[in-house]
């Protein structure tokens, strides 16, 4: 650049001064001049290949090479469709419980799953399906309606009390605090307690037994231990939904739960729904 | 007589304000109609203690006085700014900090716009009015136009940004970016930006040089143009003149469109045409350089506000926005690439044959640098907006690492130069309390800076990777929640990057109080300023 030349030349000003602020009389730098041509260019050239200029009011030029940025999604959409067209077509009409014995089906359904469990399920059951307060646990093989995979396809299918979904799994826990005294739900909690091995008060969870036995085993069973067909938890197994603490039991008792899950029928495909209830009951806890 | 005229306003104005906070249909509208009742009754008082005083000479000279408050103002809102956005980036890195106190008006939702606004319009907006006033004046050879109008610009930008802040806080935004503000107080600005106009041109019409300085054409440029935006992207309809939500009158994509028109513009009229007036002044002011280019100055300026103001499409890439309006947002930034570098040009060979002052003049390093990181960050713009290189950046923290590299390194930086060279002139002081004060700031500044950009940068680049990545069947691999996770050690490196440049401004603020009150004055008061140079 010019700047030894500028130097010997210091008075070679525009001959204005502001506040003593004056001004050289430098020209343009000449590679400032043409980059700027440049990217002029560069600026016509783009708007002749791609859709531009608005000239009319049905629309603007549609440029030389015809781009648009919807048919742009809709090709790379299509060409995965279409790569994976037959092994699609075959996971949605086999069996639900043959999927796994077909290592392509399985490969693809697990693949295909992660990306639906990532992108539709993490939200709630974690990134990694370990579940959270309120949230099932999916990687342990503690299920509350059950392990199976035809059982995780019909949970996802149509989701749990799941109000706009007729077929969707439901059931009501009682809310205990209309109808059980304070002192008779506490003693619920020593018993629950005690059938999971925690600490708790022994007199009362002997009076807890009978109250156990008059109002909760018709769903969670004699000895506690759950009723899949209700959706009824295991109560011995210390694996808690809420959590197993005099607080937590006093409050799931007394005002009940009724955690719901979306039905997913009619919002993911019926591969997608396939695909996920594979990589699910992949998870370790699959029965 | 005249403040006859005032006291009836003003009281009409504090009545009518009482009323409004009276039939208030929301307590954020009746709270900020007290504020503007209280305000209006401050200056009820002032002007009625004031109207018997004995006429005083018309005053001669600059009016330093408002620039001298617009100093003070520019430094504590930065702080207040910055120190907001410390605080919330340590709340995206650590969400436990979205502290429940007060029905979470604390959360990240509530300060992001806090933080923006404080920083762009409270900080960069009282640097902008009390730089150009103090410029106008000094280019112009004449005092301010208006008499006391520029202090009601003063006081009524605080009142502005006061309503702005407040507001944020107790949920009034219309949900624009960068243009949170209702229509009330989008009104009120108005009303104190035309005030800000008329302030300026009145002073540039009364010059007493033949020519207008080049920092004026950007000023005024600024000006105008932030009016024309503020007002076309905040029409509106109040649901209620006595509530806070009005309803947008675009809608859809149309909305989207005024709303990045605008949100461009104010990073291309507000933080880069007004700032370059800055940079036109104080450079060569500071390196005692001739501005390198005058042919440079005129064609970078005409062909940079032509142009900026076409490339606000380029936000909304792979939008609803038509195909042939993305295309025209691009192809008009990467024409901007060079009449951007033009200001960056201007400002560095300028430098040209006192760069041995660098070592020795800490300030003047501040106000390079700052052209430096313009410099950088308008080219990183125009990269940023070629479509395919959006489709890898947009919705990434590429895009906070470039406003940041854009607003810390150039807005931030020649603001602080701007100060250190003010505040000795201001307050008619020889010098500053400390430059090796102000060395520290900005090599707290410079490495917060770096920081703070460079762990956007991987950050951003990742997880715009990490988002579009598939299998070969064309599953998605990453769920959003593992592209947060993976992002946390470069937010705790963002939080402390904005830490060091937070401390940076604490340390200024304390080296400039102490000039004021520390540093011995001027022995001969400045000539220039008491009297106008021919």
């Amino acid at each position: 650049m010019s700047d030894k030349k500028m130097n010997d030349q210091d008075p070679n000003t525009t001959g204005h001064s502001w506040d003593g602020i004056e001004e050289f009389d430098n020209p343009l730098p000449r590679w400032w001049l043409w980059t700027f041509y440049a990217s002029i260019l560069f600026a016509i050239v783009w708007t002749i290949l791609y859709p531009a200029w608005p000239i009319s009011t049905k629309g603007a030029t549609p440029g030389l090479l015809g781009y648009s940025s919807r048919a742009a999604v809709a090709a790379d959409i299509e060409r995965y469709k279409k790569a994976n067209a037959a092994v699609d077509k075959k996971l949605t009409t086999v069996p639900v419980d043959q999927i796994e014995k077909d290592p392509e089906l399985l490969n693809y359904a697990l693949n295909g799953g992660a990306a639906v469990f990532r992108t539709w399920c993490a939200q709630c059951h974690g990134a990694g399906a370990s579940g959270a307060k309120g949230y099932p646990n999916l990687i342990d093989d503690d299920w509350l309606w059950g392990g199976t995979i035809d059982d995780i396809y019909t949970t996802v299918s149509h989701g749990i009390r799941y109000a706009s979904d007729e077929d969707t799994r439901d059931s009501q826990m009682p809310v205990f605090g209309e109808i059980l005294e304070p002192a008779e739900i506490q003693q619920l909690v020593q018993y629950v307690r005690s059938i999971s091995g925690q600490e708790h008060n022994a007199a009362a969870a002997a009076a807890g037994k009978t109250l156990f036995a008059d109002n909760c085993a018709a769903c969670h069973g004699e000895d506690g231990k759950g009723g899949r067909e209700f959706g009824a938890p295991n109560l011995t197994d210390q694996i808690w939904l809420y959590g197993g603490d005099v607080a937590t039991l006093t409050e799931t008792i007394t005002n009940s739960r009724h955690g719901v899950m979306p039905a997913w029928a009619g919002r993911l495909t019926e591969s997608q729904i396939r695909q996920v209830a594979v990589w699910v009951h992949q998870q370790g806890g699959g029965e | 007589m005249s403040n006859y005229i005032k006291l009836i306003v003003l009281a009409v104005l504090t009545l009518l304000a009482a009323m409004a906070a009276n039939f208030a249909r929301d307590l954020p509208y009746a709270i900020h109609m007290i504020i503007f009742a209280l305000s209006g009754a401050a200056a009820f008082i002032y002007v009625l203690r004031h109207t018997n005083d004995p006429a005083a000479p018309a005053p001669t000279g600059y009016n330093d006085g408002v620039i001298r408050a617009g100093v003070i103002a520019t430094a504590l809102w930065g702080v207040v700014g910055f120190l907001v956005g410390v605080f919330i980036a340590f709340q995206l890195a650590y969400p436990h900090l979205n502290i429940p106190l007060g029905d979470g008006y604390l959360n990240f939702g509530r300060l992001r716009p806090l933080h923006t606004s404080a920083v762009i319009f409270a900080f960069g907006g009282n640097a902008l009015i009390a730089s150009s006033f103090y410029i106008v004046q000094r280019t112009s050879a004449t005092r301010l136009w208006g008499g006391g109008l520029p202090w009601f610009v003063f006081w009524g930008y605080q009142l502005f940004i006061v309503l702005a802040a407040t507001g944020y806080v107790l949920g009034v935004t219309q949900s624009k970016e960068y243009a949170e503000p209702e229509w009330y107080v989008d009104i009120w600005l108005t009303i104190v930006w035309v005030a800000y106009l008329a302030v300026f041109f009145g002073t540039i019409v009364k010059r007493k040089e033949p020519h207008i300085y080049v920092a004026n054409w950007f000023f005024l440029s600024f000006i105008v143009t932030i009016a024309m935006l503020h007002v076309i992207n905040n029409l509106a309809v109040p649901v209620s003149i006595f509530g806070s939500k009005s309803v947008q009158l675009f809608a859809g994509v149309q909305d989207a469109l005024t709303q990045w028109w605008y949100g461009h513009n104010a990073v291309g009229f507000f933080l880069t045409a007004g700032f370059l007036g800055m940079m036109y002044y104080f450079v060569p002011k500071q390196a005692e350089r001739p501005v390198y280019s005058y042919k440079l100055s005129i064609i970078h300026f005409w062909a940079l506000i032509f142009l900026y103001i076409w490339a606000g499409p380029h936000h909304l890439h792979y939008t609803a926005l038509p195909d042939w309006a993305q295309t025209l947002g691009m192809v008009f930034s990467v024409m901007l690439w060079m009449p951007s570098w033009g200001g960056m040009i201007n400002g560095l060979m300028t430098l040209s044959g006192a760069w041995d002052k660098l070592r020795t003049d800490p300030v003047l390093r501040m106000l390079v640098i700052s052209v430096a990181f313009y410099g950088m960050s308008t080219f990183e713009g125009p990269v940023m907006s070629i479509r395919a290189v959006n489709s890898l950046s947009h919705y990434t923290d590429w895009t906070i690492g470039h406003v940041h590299s854009g607003a810390l390194g150039w807005n931030g930086m020649i603001t602080f130069g701007a100060l250190y060279f003010l505040v000795p002139r201001l307050w008619n002081k020889d010098r500053l309390y400390s430059l090796s004060m102000v060395s520290w700031h900005f090599w707290l500044a410079t490495i917060g800076i770096v920081l703070y950009a460079s762990s956007m940068w991987v950050s951003g680049i990742m997880e715009g990777l990490m988002w579009r990545e598939v299998d070969a069947q064309g599953f998605l691999v990453n769920s959003f929640a593992d592209t947060v996770a993976a992002k946390h050690p470069m937010y705790v490196v963002r939080a402390l990057g904005g830490t060091l440049f937070l401390t940076g401004a604490v340390i200024m603020c304390y080296n400039l109080w102490k000039t004021v009150t520390s540093v011995e004055d001027k022995t001969s008061p400045d000539a220039a300023a008491a009297v106008p140079a021919e």
